[in-house]
């Protein structure tokens, strides 16, 4: 982001102003938007240099970069807006390697017209979010497009961080007699957004879980190095990351239904709009596979963190070249989890 | 969850099974037709086949409302959208089905027609108001279950005078289907299909009662056993129904009295009665053309009927070769049966209609069975 050194001879109206095609034209409103908006809430020394790029020494160890792509809608949820929801979303990404996240970047897609105090809020809950997390947003860039082109804002973001040695984790390595745990409440993200769309008249006191998960995952790989895999069961939910892991891996899992924590009220909504909570998204919550012997450890770490309290082992990880994920229902039948089928929820995140 | 666990309980279930199993003949088989895709959805969900001993088999049957769409009446809605440049709006569902020449309303949408998935009529309602100068068509379907709230949308767009709204009505009854089955040559005379009860409908019962199977248990000498949709329910009916077979008798009894009563709903039936009247005949799939099996709109509201208002032309589009959803709705095939099954026909990429909701028998055979099969067919090789 460039930061232009000199004064502009009025301030941004915030309050009651508009993105207009001038904000992504390269001239001096953009450099105004990026000065009074952007370098302002996420303020730190990368983006200070004010070059196209952030400079900085990698520390040594081996790096993961990840992106992530944000077009949530509504905007503004009970738990989150779209600003924290791109902060966390790939801080968790670069997270379930095992890696200390570092940097954000962030590319902002404006539609002309957007209410600039709503890109005010968002900015600012980003910042806050970046702060909280302690990874900070060291470059971006901004365009706009015409009306009616756009859906008010799309952020995407990048991370870069670094893995400490001696961790190999990845979705290839799930092994016959692991055991698969989830750090919390299955589905709260999904039935928050489905909540607050104007088309469902319905109410609930669901909040979405949008929260940041490196430090959780810094405390589990410290304790149990051994961990296998992780991952953050976001669109698509746990059926479909626990598919996407058995594929990787070659392996077969068997899950109890009765262990997987789901919250009443999320059981509800989803009972009644026809969805099953297997499938709902999540953006604060993990799944991680380790070695049998070590489950109980790592359980006991993750009950200890505040992002896992509610942590609990769901099922193991079996022999099968088919890859297929069952489970044991509550009513005692068995069924498949199988990978989900079309879309269950458009634009989650 | 209140009202809803107690009926997913399973030490009730263990012991429902049990009774089962004990009172269940050896000597014969029982099967017995789900008629709802809700009792196939919870089937295979719940995994109440497993509780089964093996000579209780579930046969089932066409009570998925999307899968009974004929690809004619698909074809006609996208033609709505398209060539009159309606806003049409449907519930989640119809939204993948295949229409012909691989088309269907998502892939419609996704070329640029103004397709809508809602919620509810209200939810389109809500659109019409809010584009005045548009004319938006709700694509109606279903059962007697969700006919109510379509009368009602008419009756209320009526009322406002809501004149840039129609309905493209596609609702069908569950009687006449059920009879069309019993007198299908493949049950009556061929033996292809063995029936010996009915597990009746739950949803569509509330609002019709439980009285209008009366002539069918009669007329055919079927058990029928109205049954909630909760995965007790189903087993719960399947033993009165297996009691029933045992005694030799055929009569209508009623498992979801919590919900469903002899006379029904009369506030809904005289709410459908006022707005719709009788097809005399209509095109299912799998069933063909069925005698007074669905519902128009009455001349009274022919102003909101899109049917009267467009000129929309009968397509002559088919189902996809190979495909055998019309054997599957009617009970004559499995899904496993089918040679497109899981190879091109998948939920992802569904050639059939049976594919597609989840309460079409495919879908649940291939979300929920599918290991189960393949299982098996290892075991035979």
């Amino acid at each position: 982001m460039n930061v232009m050194e000199k004064r502009f001879p009025s301030r941004i109206n915030f309050r009651r102003g508009q993105v207009d095609m001038t904000h992504g034209s390269g001239g001096r409103a953009m450099a105004q938007l990026i000065e009074e908006l952007f370098v302002k809430h996420f303020d730190n020394d990368l983006l200070r240099q004010g070059n196209d790029q952030a400079l900085f020494t990698p520390p040594a160890g081996r790096l993961v970069i990840s992106t992530d792509g944000h077009v949530v809608s509504p905007l503004f949820f009970p738990g989150g807006d779209i600003g924290s929801l791109s902060v966390h979303g790939t801080i968790n990404d670069v997270a379930m390697s095992g890696a200390k996240p570092l940097y954000l970047s962030a590319g902002f897609i404006l539609e002309e017209g957007f209410p600039l105090a709503d890109l005010e809020r968002i900015v600012i809950s980003m910042a806050n979010a970046a702060r909280d997390a302690g990874v900070p947003v060291v470059t971006g860039d901004t365009k706009v497009v015409e009306r009616g082109k756009g859906d008010g804002v799309f952020i995407t973001t990048t991370g870069v961080g670094v893995v400490p040695d001696g961790l190999d984790i990845s979705g290839t390595n799930a092994r016959p007699g692991d055991m698969i745990l989830v750090s919390g409440y299955i589905g709260d993200h999904g039935v928050a957004i489905m909540s607050s769309r104007e088309n469902l008249a319905f109410e609930t006191q669901i909040v979405s879980d949008s929260a940041a998960l490196h430090g959780l995952v810094a405390e589990m790989v410290a304790a149990v190095p051994e961990i296998r895999c992780l991952r953050d069961p976001t669109r698509g939910g746990l059926a479909a990351t626990l598919n996407e892991i058995a594929h990787q891996s070659r392996v077969g899992m068997k899950l109890n239904e009765e262990e997987i924590p789901l919250r009443g009220e999320v059981d509800a909504a989803c009972e009644l709009l026809g969805l099953d909570p297997l499938y709902v998204a999540n953006e604060g919550k993990l799944v991680a596979i380790c070695p049998p012997d070590q489950a109980q450890s790592l359980l006991r770490v993750m009950q200890a963190h505040e992002q896992g309290r509610d942590a609990a082992i769901i099922g193991a990880v079996v022999e099968d070249d088919m890859g297929f994920v069952t489970m044991e229902t509550g009513f005692g039948g068995t069924r498949i989890v199988d990978w989900l089928a079309g879309e269950q929820l458009p634009r989650i995140c | 969850m209140k009202y809803v666990d107690e009926f997913r309980q399973r030490d009730i279930a263990r012991k429902l099974a049990g009774d089962i199993t004990r009172e269940a003949d050896p000597a014969r088989t029982y099967h017995f037709m789900e008629f709802c895709g809700g009792h196939t959805h919870a089937i295979f969900r719940y995994g109440v086949q497993d509780l089964m001993p093996d000579n209780v088999t579930f046969v089932h049957g066409p009570g998925c409302p999307v899968c009974v769409l004929p690809i004619p009446r698909i074809d006609m809605a996208i033609e709505l959208a398209d060539r009159h440049g309606a806003i049409v709006c449907t519930y989640g569902d119809m939204m993948r089905v295949p229409a012909s020449k691989k088309n269907s309303l998502i892939k419609a949408k996704a070329a640029g027609s103004d397709i809508r998935m809602v919620y509810s009529t209200q939810d389109a309602m809500k659109i019409a108001r809010e584009n005045p100068d548009r004319e938006v068509v709700f694509f109606a379907i279903g059962f007697e279950t969700t006919t109510p709230p379509t009368a009602v949308a008419i009756k209320q767009a009526a009322a406002e005078g809501l004149m840039n709204f129609s309905v493209f009505c596609n609702h069908v009854l569950t009687p006449s289907a059920i009879q069309h089955i019993l007198q299908s040559p493949e049950v009556r005379e061929l033996g292809q299909v063995s029936i010996d009860g009915f597990l009746g409908p739950s949803h569509v019962s509330s609002i019709i009662g439980s009285a209008p199977y009366d002539f069918f248990a009669e007329e055919f000498q079927k058990p029928v056993v109205i049954a909630g949709f909760e995965p007790l329910d189903v087993m719960q009916s399947t033993l009165m129904l297996i009691r029933q077979v045992n005694e030799g008798r055929f009569e209508v009894e009623n498992e979801y009295t919590r919900v469903v009563t002899p006379e029904g709903n009369e506030v809904a039936k005289d709410l459908m009665a006022d707005v719709f009247e009788l097809r005399r005949s209509f095109e299912w799939r799998g069933l063909g053309e069925v005698p007074y099996s669905a519902l128009r709109i009455s001349e009274k509201y022919a102003d909101w009927d899109a049917e009267k208002r467009y000129a929309v032309t009968k397509s002559t589009g088919t189902d996809v070769k190979g495909c055998e959803c019309p054997a599957i709705l009617r009970g004559v095939k499995k899904p496993t049966d089918c040679k497109l099954f899981g190879t091109v026909c998948t939920p992802d990429n569904p050639q059939g209609s049976c594919m597609v909701s989840s309460e079409g028998s495919c879908a649940a055979y291939w979300s929920f069975g599918r290991f189960r099969m393949d299982r098996i067919k290892e075991a035979a090789e």
